[in-house]
């Protein structure tokens, strides 16, 4: 309890510190950027309509409520860099914190890199990235026991094109759930 | 009978079970010069005796490998009658008007239990006298590589150098969202897709005795180490811990790995046993990034690619882990080393603005040499004689393979039909 406690007292701190803008709005922002950020999920409405107990249900599950902060999923970074910008850090501390009041979750936190450069070295940049995450939300309180980090370095890429646009869609960490 | 000198019984069909199974022998890769030696040795190859009944000629494949080096000049055999196939036969002065330092000479003869008798002889034109004598005992499906290992020995006896022509190259091809792992020879000829994955498979190592690969696959959504027999096929993920495991390198004793773990924070260098049995030794300890092992040929060090001082930087330490000393000062992105099989000195990626180049460093002296130009060089590793760097490089936006003399002045392209190529490694000598 008094764990958890903390954990919502730093993430307030946090979100406090930061010049982000109100969550929802920041929220809106990511995925504006990252349109398919969560292409995997299914429509809300589509396995539940035929269910007796109505839509309640849905928004119960977090991860996969559009409007809730916990569907979005990416973390950008700079050029050579797995500092968490400031805009990222709520995503980060609603994941942390939803980690810690669901001891059962297994969280896989994904680092990736742009194409320039060794497929090695780039796989472990995109695995300091990852481990920025993880380390941002074992700050927060969240259980590391939960989170594996791991690379994928350039061999993937969401964006496929060879410009800056592309490399910074790329330079990117991404957070999804034991299932998914 | 006086023939041979050294004697030569060729027996690879154990080695070449799996890669030579019924597959046609076709060339995925064809090999381009673009660039020569500055004084290339004239040699001349005269047909050999019954080979015309091959199916699989063994004199144009000789003639290919010398000219694909770069260090030779093949000279018109043509029209020379009668052919010379023993010594005796050897018209030395009408080679000599030809331009020919050297002149090569054999026949093939079918055996009763269906192999074939290949034997050859290198006559020094000018001493009028020979250089070299083999005879190989070989079935139909081992022409080619009976060819290029007279070329081997032709290469060896002219250049002073181990040839690499009986030597094969791994690399990935990327078709559409399908990955293979592919095994081919030298000179591309005999391509075999080892591994196929719809998901990423990078970091081809060789065993030291060419038997197995080490390879990365993302099979499971994450990085994980495998060894691989190519005799056989069996596969094993011999690092899969809690994180990414990568950048497999063999030590040269072929029980030992060298790899990029995880499991501890950080991308870490561990030295794992290659069966994937025991638990691993980690060799580096920094809060950076160290990746990218690659073994001296005595077993005695590591270079491996850290970011310790802030940019990635190429540095060495005592096999057994100790005390890192930087080996790379120009330049502020040097990765991807591996050791020259001499020793004496490595080859390794460096980004210089925006373009990547392949350079060769000496160990004694220091000195850097940048040996290409493509732009986006990358993955060189040397080939066993440690004369050329195979790598891969983009043409028109598609990887393709291209080598390079470590010297700079022969430079090789490998066109590939479809897909694209990246991620090679020079496999090692074999039955020397």
């Amino acid at each position: 309890m008094k764990k958890i406690f903390a954990v919502l007292f730093l993430a307030g701190v946090l979100a406090g510190c930061s010049s982000a803008p109100p969550l929802e709005q920041e929220g809106a922002k990511v995925e504006d950027r990252v349109p398919s950020a969560v292409p995997q999920e299914k429509p809300a409405d589509s396995g539940v309509s035929s269910k007796p107990l109505g839509t309640s249900t849905v928004a119960a599950d977090p991860l996969k409520d559009p409007a809730n902060i916990l569907s979005k999923r990416s973390v950008y970074f700079d050029l050579d860099s797995n500092i968490i910008k400031d805009e990222y850090k709520p995503i980060v501390s609603a994941h942390a914190k939803y980690l810690s009041q669901n001891r059962g979750k297994q969280m896989r936190i994904e680092g990736n890199a742009d194409e320039r450069g060794s497929s090695e070295y780039n796989l472990a940049l995109g695995q300091r990235r990852a481990d920025a995450v993880k380390q941002m939300m074992q700050l927060l309180g969240a259980p590391v026991s939960q989170i594996e980090t791991i690379s994928f370095g350039k061999e993937k890429p969401k964006a496929t094109g060879h410009d800056e646009a592309a490399w910074a869609e790329n330079r990117r960490g991404d957070i999804r759930y034991q299932g998914e | 009978m006086i023939f041979m000198k050294p004697f030569r019984l060729l027996s690879v069909s154990f080695l070449f079970a799996l890669l030579f199974a019924p597959a046609a022998l076709r060339a995925a890769l064809t090999i381009e010069i673009v660039g020569g030696g500055a004084n290339q040795i004239p040699v001349a190859i005269a047909p050999f005796r019954a080979e015309e009944g091959l199916a699989q000629k063994i004199t144009p494949v000789i003639a290919a490998d010398l000219a694909r080096s770069g260090l030779f000049r093949v000279v018109d055999a043509g029209g020379m009658v009668p052919v010379p196939y023993e010594p005796e036969q050897v018209d030395f002065p009408r080679w000599r008007a030809r331009g020919a330092e050297a002149v090569v000479i054999g026949s093939v003869t079918l055996l009763s239990d269906g192999r074939y008798d290949i034997r050859f002889r290198l006559m020094d034109v000018v001493k009028q006298t020979q250089l070299a004598g083999f005879v190989y005992f070989a079935s139909a499906a081992q022409l080619r590589l009976t060819a290029h290992k007279i070329a081997d020995v032709i290469y060896e006896k002219m250049t002073g150098d181990a040839g690499v022509f009986a030597t094969r190259i791994t690399y990935i091809v990327k078709k559409g969202k399908r990955y293979e792992l592919q095994v081919a020879d030298a000179d591309g000829y005999g391509a075999q897709t080892v591994l196929a994955s719809n998901e990423p498979i990078i970091s081809p190592a060789w065993a030291p005795n060419g038997t197995r690969l080490a390879y990365v696959s993302f099979e499971h959504k994450k990085p994980v180490v495998y060894v691989q027999s190519l005799t056989t096929g069996d596969r094993k993920a011999v690092a899969n811990f809690w994180g990414s495991n990568s950048a497999p390198a063999w030590a040269p004793d072929g029980r030992r790995l060298a790899v990029t773990l995880t499991k501890d924070g950080g991308s870490q260098i561990y030295l794992i046993n290659a069966d994937g049995g025991g638990s691993p030794t980690r060799l580096t300890s920094s809060s950076a990034i160290d990746t990218e092992a690659s073994f001296s040929p005595d077993g005695q060090w590591i270079i491996f690619t850290s970011d310790r001082g802030g940019g990635p930087q190429i540095y060495r330490m005592p096999a057994s882990g100790g005390q890192p000393q930087r080996l790379t000062f120009e330049g502020n992105y040097n990765v991807s080393p591996h050791y020259g099989p001499d020793g004496k000195s490595f080859t390794f990626m460096q980004r210089n603005g925006n373009r990547f180049h392949i350079a060769v460093q000496d160990f004694a002296t220091r000195q850097v040499q940048i040996l290409t130009d493509g732009g986006i060089d990358e993955s060189p590793s040397f080939a066993p004689n440690s004369r050329m760097i195979l790598y891969a490089t983009k043409v028109g936006g598609r990887g393709i393979l291209a080598a390079v003399s470590s010297d700079g002045r022969v430079k090789q392209r490998f066109t590939e039909d479809a897909g694209d190529v990246r991620e090679p490694s020079w496999g090692p000598l074999v039955n020397k």
